[in-house]
């Protein structure tokens, strides 16, 4: 059975066969295009799903994982290797990536239906694939940068793929620089990794002795004192998770993401982009726990936790339906990295896992109602849904349970398992955090159901909606089922009937080496109360006395909150004026440095010189040295006139060509002036010459 | 092979030169066809050359050598090794593509197409050369073509920019020059491996550096390191479409080609003791250069100063190189490492600009403009033309998958091991190359709305297509498995880094 692991390579390499034939071959034909995209992702669900059930038949899997690799690059007298590696969290991670992938595929079958360039999505969708895929079969850290990166560029592409539109356009490229600021950190970390270690093997990087010699080494910054190194590679790596996974600073690109196609949303919030940051904290989990009592875990949690909660109050107040999801995933990663700072590596990949399929639902969801409401996005231009898109609305309604924290959904268990963790921990302040952000979390999600389903339809698109075709409806089932199933692989054992029943499979399989978390029925049972209530209060809000056309937002009540979150805390032009107005002043000021300031010194140089030859010429060449030449010449032909008929010609012939050769210097000399072409010829020429006859006579 | 295959590959295009200026004037098409056709010998032999250099045992193959000026020493001494073969290629590889691009040329072809082919036997002139003596006279032959190049076929300044890149070129040259006949006189050889084992100067610290800095001004303005740059912007902006080609492809590459081949092995000493003068130039060149890039409005020009920044990146690697000289096995990993990254950046940087530029070229022809404020939208419009632009670009500002990357990333590897402030410095370049190809390039040109203006733009033709899919060709393949070509250059520079 083992041998099958060996098919793991290929998982990726299907979607880049799908990205090469369509770029290449079949971008006039667009029902092969997209149909040759949704089969080689298939092809790789199949594939990963073997992988996936071999793996969870192997025992011991985690302690020997699987690897294959081949010699990528050599260096000096080793070589670098890249290759395929298997564990149970890429088993996982296997399972998950190409089952939304697909759906998501299939999906945009008919979302995308129309688009004069359908084909080339279905290229890019299918780079993207392959560069999740890859990242997470990567066996070493370079490997994972690489595919890390092509998914940057795919983002770029897919979300700037309306590209005519400046606002599609720009999102793009901030999406791209803010994540490539991520990257920089993160790529001095590798490097930091790989000169210290001498490999990014993952396996070798992060054993026993590797991570013990980097937590004694230490290093002394300005600033921040004497660090171990561990802890300074760890949260320069984190650097790129804060990129990727839109934490806080670095949270600008995720919203303004929303400009490219809905299933690409979907793709980027669930299955692949911003998962993979996490992705990257997972894997590299014992390096920031490599220093007993480090700073990397405290700081990792407290950007979690603050991002956590400080997206949830920006969603509570934005109207376009795909922003509210994306505030909505921002806050839900951060819940994700928090768990991983206080040491919950179970709870963080399992919510990773779960919140992929509930979030892919939600979005896809999103973009169901959007088509069927003709491409109407903002919320308050919405309601009445309910009725007119039946299969939207109840997948809609599992996968908002499920985030909100609803039991027995998927999102209840892996959201209260982080809060359990955190509270039995004595992590109060965070899991204080956590369960306001849940409460708010239900709130607009709430807030989100109401306006869009329920009530009267408050414009004319909504009025005249109706349900999408089967191609995006059924990716909505089956997302759906998972979203309220997939929850049970990791219910905690000592949960009363269900956990024994279960038997917490998804822990045992991936982290079995660390403790489970047991139920805390107190968290618990306040985690249920603040999701209802938060439920419960975008009722109060929005469903008792549904909003009419033209109604305000009862929370313009808040007044100047309101207004500070709904602008998103002025974050995009702080950034604005300082960073990217700092940076393009710097560039035109060493610009103006480069033209007024180098160049003119090159330019006084030069002319510098031209009037010392100047003067040369004039004062020194034409009297002195030319006079000499003339007198040579004079006394020569004088002594050819006193010694009358002896060989006439020879003598008048040198005398002619000194004069000549006088002459073409003179006027050479006078040419490093005008610009003659020939001059210079006859300068770099004469170089040699003269360099050469010299060396002759020396010697 | 015992047939002299390296000087058949010199001298045919000079040959091939002789041969089309004694062609008839009036049939402009059949010398561009000989031109191409002459030019192919060197690519085979160049491709013949990359597959049969033997890897196994390493060192300079294909060595000729006879005596030439035996009153001064001088030998006619060629021979190449794992760092001059890539060179080569890139050479025959770009000159050809020129030649065919510029096919377009109307105006006095003849000696148009007879400079080039001088061009490149200068160019496989310096690339070749063990002997010092050989080595300047290519190194000088080089500077005539092109000044006549950009001087009549160049644009509106024309004349300015290839007076200037003239003399620039020759101030440099001439303290080279002057540095090494001092050099001669203390070891009585031109060798260039021999002086590298003889160590001129070793006992008299003045003098050694003195010449170091003599011989490192003669390179770095070739290459060009800040701020010995500005004659790069003019030149390039005047530069016919192939004249920026193989100045930016290759011409740049003497430059950094000596600091690797000539200076380093000779200088180890001086050359580490002055790693942080240098290394700061070179981490300007990479955040200034990507600066002013930015800052620049006229395409080609941008092009130009990206270049100051992806050529800094060479010298980092050299830098770090150096900074270790001496200090044994320790650090020759490190120090391999970063030499590997230094010579495919020169690799990568003459294929990626190379296409840059020939891309520009293609946009000029059909727009009669390089201001990217007059562009937008033309993403829909020519799609072939946006895709390749896109992965040029992607290329160039080193996303992993495509060339660029793999030599930025040994570059910064070497460089964070070795000279870990001037890396980090550096890393700044990555982002800000990022903003500007993206937002300055891509944006700019490809996406927005149609500009109306831009309504009749057609797409690239088969002529340019050709011409760019082998530079593509060598971005992909390079950025996916980057092991054939580094195998080569692995081995010479191992052997460079143990003799320092």
């Amino acid at each position: 059975m083992e041998s099958l692991f060996k098919l793991t390579w290929l998982i990726p390499v299907f979607p880049l066969l799908a990205f090469g034939a369509i770029v290449l071959y079949v971008r006039r034909w667009k029902r092969v295009a997209s149909w040759l995209a949704v089969a080689a992702i298939a092809v790789s669900l199949v594939l990963s799903q073997v992988v996936f059930w071999v793996a969870v038949g192997t025992p011991h899997l985690g302690e020997h994982p699987f690897e294959e690799v081949v010699r990528w690059l050599p260096t000096g007298l080793s070589a670098f290797e890249m290759g395929v590696m298997v564990d149970p969290l890429t088993a996982v991670m296997l399972f998950m990536v190409p089952l939304v992938c697909t759906m998501i595929f299939i999906y945009a079958l008919g979302y995308m239906e129309g688009d004069p360039r359908y084909a080339r999505f279905f290229a890019y969708v299918s780079l993207f694939a392959t560069g999740m895929l890859g990242l997470v079969v990567a066996n070493n850290l370079l490997m994972l940068f690489i595919f890390w990166e092509i998914m940057g560029l795919c983002s770029y592409l897919l979300i700037g793929f309306w590209f005519e539109k400046p606002s599609a356009m720009r999102a793009g490229l901030k999406a791209f620089l803010t994540t490539r600021v991520g990257d920089a950190f993160f790529l001095l970390g590798l490097l930091y990794l790989y000169s210290q270690t001498g490999t990014l093997a993952f396996r070798e990087v992060l054993s026993e002795e590797t991570l013990h010699h980097l937590a004694s080494l230490s290093v002394t910054l300005p600033v921040f004192g004497t660090v171990p190194v561990a802890t300074v590679i760890a949260l320069l790596i984190f650097g790129g998770t804060v990129g990727k996974s839109a934490q806080f600073p670095l949270h600008v690109w995720l919203p303004d993401a929303m400009e490219g196609p809905t299933p690409v949303s979907a793709l980027i919030h669930a299955a692949t982009m911003v998962s993979a940051g996490v992705y990257l904290v997972v894997r590299m989990f014992p390096l920031f726990h490599a220093v007993p009592h480090g700073t990397a875990p405290g700081v990792v949690a407290t950007i979690g936790a603050f991002t956590a909660l400080f997206a949830c109050t920006i969603a509570v107040a934005q109207n376009d339906i795909k922003r509210v999801l994306a505030y909505s995933t921002i806050s839900q990663l951060g819940y994700m990295i928090m768990a991983l700072g206080l040491g919950a590596y179970v709870a963080g990949a399992f919510h990773l896992i779960t919140h992929a399929f509930f979030k892919a639902l939600l979005f896809l969801g999103s973009g169901s109602v959007i088509l069927g409401a003709h491409h109407e996005q903002d919320m308050m231009e919405m309601g009445g849904l309910r009725s007119r898109m039946k299969i939207t609305f109840w997948t809609y309604i599992a996968g908002t349970l499920a985030l909100a924290g609803i039991p027995p959904l998927a999102g209840f268990w892996s959201k209260d398992e982080i809060l359990a963790d955190a509270f039995n921990h004595g992590h109060y302040l965070a899991w204080a955090v956590g369960s306001l952000a849940a409460f708010l979390t239900a709130f607009y999600m709430g807030r989100q159901i109401f306006l869009v389903f329920f009530g009267h339809p408050r414009s004319h698109h909504a009025e005249h909606a109706k349900e999408s075709p089967r191609t995006m409806t059924y990716p909505l089932l089956v997302l759906a089922v998972f979203a309220v199933l997939l929850g049970f692989v990791g219910v905690p054992e000592d949960f009363p009937v269900l956990g024994h029943l279960l038997g917490n499979p998804f822990h045992h399989f991936v982290g079995h080496e660390h403790a489970a978390t047991p139920v805390n029925p107190l968290v618990m049972g306040l985690s249920i109360v603040l999701a209802c209530a938060g439920l419960g209060a975008g009722y109060m809000l929005y469903g008792r006395k549904p909003l009419e056309e033209g109604q305000p937002d009862p929370l313009t009540r808040l007044g100047l909150v309101y207004v500070v979150l709904k602008n998103k805390y002025g974050i995009d032009e702080l950034y604005q004026a300082t960073f990217v107005w700092l940076t393009i002043r710097l560039a035109d000021l060493f610009a103006v440095f480069d033209r007024e300031v180098i160049d003119r010194v090159v330019n006084a140089v030069a002319r510098g010189t031209a009037i010392v030859s100047d003067g040369l010429f004039r004062f020194v060449d034409a009297p002195v040295i030319d006079g000499l030449v003339n007198l040579v010449g004079q006394a020569g032909a004088w002594l050819a006139d006193l010694w009358g008929r002896f060989d006439l010609r020879v003598i008048d012939g040198i005398v002619n060509g000194v004069g000549a050769a006088a002459q073409t210097f003179g006027r050479a000399f006078r040419q490093v002036q005008t610009g003659r072409v020939q001059s210079y010829i006859l300068l770099a020429s004469v170089n040699v010459v003269v360099i050469l006859a010299v060396l002759y006579l020396v010697l | 092979m015992d047939w002299p295959v390296l000087s058949i590959m010199l001298f045919t295009p000079l040959v091939g030169a002789v041969i089309v200026l004694a062609l008839p004037k009036e049939k402009p098409a059949l010398l561009k066809w000989v031109a191409l056709a002459i030019s192919f010998i060197p690519l085979i032999l160049a491709a013949l050359v990359w597959f049969s250099y033997d890897r196994g045992t390493g060192g300079m193959q294909f060595v000729e050598r006879a005596a030439w000026i035996s009153a001064i020493n001088v030998h006619y001494y060629l021979g190449v090794d794992g760092i001059s073969v890539p060179m080569v290629c890139l050479t025959a590889l770009l000159t050809t593509l020129s030649l065919f691009y510029s096919f377009i040329i109307d105006q006095r072809p003849k000696e148009y197409f007879a400079f080039f082919l001088l061009l490149e036997t200068a160019m496989l002139g310096v690339f070749m050369s063990l002997d010092f003596f050989l080595f300047y006279v290519f190194w000088e032959l080089s500077l005539v073509p092109m000044y006549f190049l950009i001087g009549i076929w160049g644009g509106p300044r024309r004349e300015y920019a290839a007076i200037k890149f003239f003399l620039y070129t020759l101030v440099g040259s001439v303290a080279m020059l002057l540095a090494v006949i001092a050099m001669y006189l203390e070891t009585g050889s031109w060798d260039i491996l021999e002086m590298a084992r003889l160590q001129p100067f070793a006992a008299n610290a003045t003098l050694a550096a003195v010449a170091f800095w003599a011989v490192f001004l003669g390179f770095a303005i070739k290459v060009p390191v800040f701020p010995f740059h500005t004659w790069l912007p003019d030149a390039h902006v005047e530069a016919p479409t192939a004249g920026s080609v193989i100045l930016a492809g290759i011409l740049l590459k003497l430059g950094a080609y000596g600091m690797i081949r000539i200076l380093l092995p000779i200088f180890p000493a001086m050359f580490r003791q002055f790693a942080p003068v240098v290394g700061i130039l070179a981490a300007i060149s990479i955040v200034y250069g990507a600066l002013v890039a930015m800052s620049q409005w006229d395409l080609k020009k941008l092009i130009a100063y990206s270049s100051v920044n992806h050529m800094g990146y060479v010298m980092l690697g050299v830098t770090a190189a150096a900074a270790a000289a001496g200090s044994g096995p320790a650090a020759a990993d490190s120090q391999a490492i970063a030499l590997n990254g230094a010579v495919l950046q020169m690799w990568n940087h003459g294929i990626i600009t190379g296409a840059l530029f020939f891309l520009v070229g293609v946009i000029y022809e059909r727009a009669h403009t390089r201001d990217l404020k007059a562009f937008g939208g033309l993403g829909a419009k020519v799609p072939t033309f946006a895709g390749i632009l896109t992965v040029t670009t992607f290329a160039s500002l080193g996303l992993p998958g495509l060339a660029g990357f793999v030599s930025e990333f040994l570059v910064f590897r070497g460089a964070f091991a070795l000279i870990r402030p001037f890396a980090i410095v550096s890393s700044l370049g990555i982002v800000i190359s990022a903003a500007y190809l993206l937002w300055k390039v891509i944006q700019h040109v490809l996406l927005g709305p149609l500009n109306e203006r831009w309504a009749r733009l057609t797409d690239m033709n088969r002529r340019e297509v050709i011409t760019l899919a082998p530079l593509i060709f060598f971005m992909v393949i390079f950025g996916l498995y980057p092991a054939p070509i580094l195998d080569l250059i692995n081995q010479a520079v191992v052997t460079i880094v143990g003799s320092l």
